[in-house]
């Protein structure tokens, strides 16, 4: 029992951490199958996100990537198997049982997704206007949230008066606002410029190694793996965001990569032995040719 | 899937689309000031075309029927024909596809494009029902403003024939009036506003569920689009045959 090892260990440094409640995985995929008609989507998939984890999934377009963060959320229902969110299998819950899962889970779409009849700061706050917040609890949390992706400026305009990459910032201030403690990303950088998608990453690595956010952060573009699996998030002594390098000082390990095809896992581990895989598909998939 | 499986299908999810957003107007969270903002937009944006289509209508109506009337004297019940003909048949017929034609189309542009870009994904994820925050007041809203439209369709439509039959034929107005006041029954009012509460249902139900299904991209919702206007228009006027005759059967036969 988790319990009893944080009891056994008493004099060590760390007896006073109780973290029984992280063996618990916050996404857990058994078995998953997923068909549309005649086409095998997910075929008996099985995978954990263990809390404060980024899972990269890599594939190729149409390999089911999206697919599985439906299925988190629900908007999708496996044919079999089972799916776990906080260790709560919710598989056969309701649209209204799912409602309160959701309440959990932040989502960034795509391409931002942002409801276009409202404006800024009505779609960043949109949970919590769902919620019946006061309006004088919104505002400073809808502030907090922009400043996070440094956006506060834009917080009256519409979202058709946005770039691509203001938009999908935009999207992430709505998906974080509430503090969930599960992320999901799908494909936040598809189309945007390399600074812009590095910006991107970055608020990924803010959110998982300065907030022990979980998350599922679904791309095919190689530069995401190459920031979000070497770099890291640190507060320096000035009280500053920084990243740094995986290297003598710390080696990452909350951040693992699982490679799909065309419905199935082909690799799950870590960047360093992705790249070691002798699958010709994976090299290819790395190199690009 | 052929069509006749396929009709039965979607009948089906239409059905269940509708039940669960009505449905869930009982529970809550309710959207009431979404209800009043598409009641704007659906009533008193249909206002102008109603009234131009009710008015021109009913004199329409006078033009083709007083020659015909006249030929067997009859030509002092031109106000009962049109008023009769307005009230049962035309006003909400007429409103119904008008509206099909402006708001159903709308609805299922606009639900069909949220679709598309993953709005309502996005909405669904953030814990909002779709069907209670965007299906439910949309139906609530036709609900409440189509019969008044066509109310104010079939006033309207009298007035028009009015105008035709005194303007053009040199009918007296107190003529055409007391006509129109012995020729409609309560029974006519009574099926005149049932029957746009029925295509109310129908067109909602229609425009939000092809707005909702809506796949493929920009090209897509040009397809929800012309289908919802077009399934919605059909279905309205095959079951103003069924309404008419069930009605009948309901307040009893006309007299007049």
């Amino acid at each position: 029992m988790p319990g009893q090892v944080s009891r056994n260990a008493a004099d060590s440094t760390f007896a006073h951490v109780d973290d029984s409640h992280r063996v618990v995985p916050s996404i857990e995929f058994r078995d998953v199958v997923l068909a549309f008609d005649d086409r095998m989507v997910l075929n008996k998939l099985s995978f954990k996100v263990m809390k404060g984890e980024t899972k990269i999934i890599l594939g190729g377009s149409g390999g089911g990537k999206s697919t599985i963060i439906k299925l988190v959320l629900g908007l999708l229902k496996p044919d079999e198997g089972r799916v776990f969110v906080d260790g709560e299998d919710v598989t056969e819950y309701n649209e209204v049982q799912m409602m309160k899962v959701r309440k959990k889970i932040g989502m960034v779409f795509q391409e931002g997704a942002l409801f276009d009849s409202l404006s800024v700061y009505d779609n960043v706050a949109y949970r919590l206007h769902e919620q019946g917040l006061p309006e004088e609890e919104v505002e400073p949390e809808v502030r907090r949230m922009l400043r996070f992706v440094n956006l506060e400026d834009a917080i009256d305009k519409m979202p058709a008066e946005l770039s691509g990459g203001m938009r999908r910032r935009v999207g992430i201030a709505r998906a974080l606002i509430g503090d969930p403690k599960i992320v999901l990303f799908d494909e936040p950088t598809a189309g945007l410029d390399p600074p812009t998608a590095r910006t991107i990453c970055e608020l990924a690595m803010k959110l998982r190694d300065l907030e022990d956010v979980s998350s599922i952060f679904v791309t095919h573009e190689m530069n995401n793996l190459d920031y979000l699996c070497s770099e890291y998030a640190v507060v320096n002594e000035a009280g500053q965001v920084v990243f740094e390098r995986e290297g003598e000082r710390l080696c990452l390990i909350n951040s693992k990569v699982m490679m799909m095809r065309e419905g199935n896992i082909i690799f799950s581990g870590t960047d360093e032995r992705l790249r070691k895989a002798e699958d010709a598909y994976i090299q290819k998939f790395l190199r690009g040719h | 899937m052929n069509f006749v499986t396929r009709s039965i299908l979607e009948l089906q999810e239409t059905t269940l689309m509708t039940a669960r957003a009505v449905g869930g107007v009982f529970k809550g969270p309710r959207y009431l000031s979404e209800a009043i903002a598409q009641m704007d937009v659906i009533g008193v944006g249909s206002l102008t075309i109603i009234l131009l289509t009710g008015f021109f209508t009913g004199g329409v109506l006078a033009v083709q029927t007083y020659p015909t009337l006249a030929f067997w004297g009859q030509q002092a019940q031109t106000g009962r024909l049109v008023a009769v003909s307005l009230v049962r048949e035309l006003g909400p017929v007429l409103t119904a596809l008008m509206v099909t034609g402006r708001v159903g189309s709308a609805i299922a542009a606009e639900l069909g494009s949220m679709t598309v870009s993953q709005q309502i994904d996005a909405m669904r994820a953030l814990g909002t029902d779709p069907l209670r925050k965007l299906v439910a007041p949309r139906i609530i809203a036709l609900l409440v403003t189509l019969p008044l439209l066509t109310v104010l369709a079939d006033c309207m439509g009298i007035a028009g024939g009015a105008f035709a039959a005194t303007s053009l034929y040199g009918l007296s107005t107190s003529e055409f009036f007391t006509s129109v006041r012995d020729g409609i029954t309560t029974d006519d009012i009574m099926g005149g506003v049932i029957k746009p509460t029925c295509f109310a249902l129908i067109i909602g139900s229609i425009a939000c569920y092809k707005g909702l299904n809506t796949e493929g991209g920009t090209v897509g919702v040009g397809r929800a689009t012309t289908r919802a206007v077009v399934t919605a228009s059909i279905v309205v006027i095959i079951s103003d045959f069924f309404l008419a005759r069930a009605l009948q059967y309901i307040l009893g036969m006309p007299t007049s």
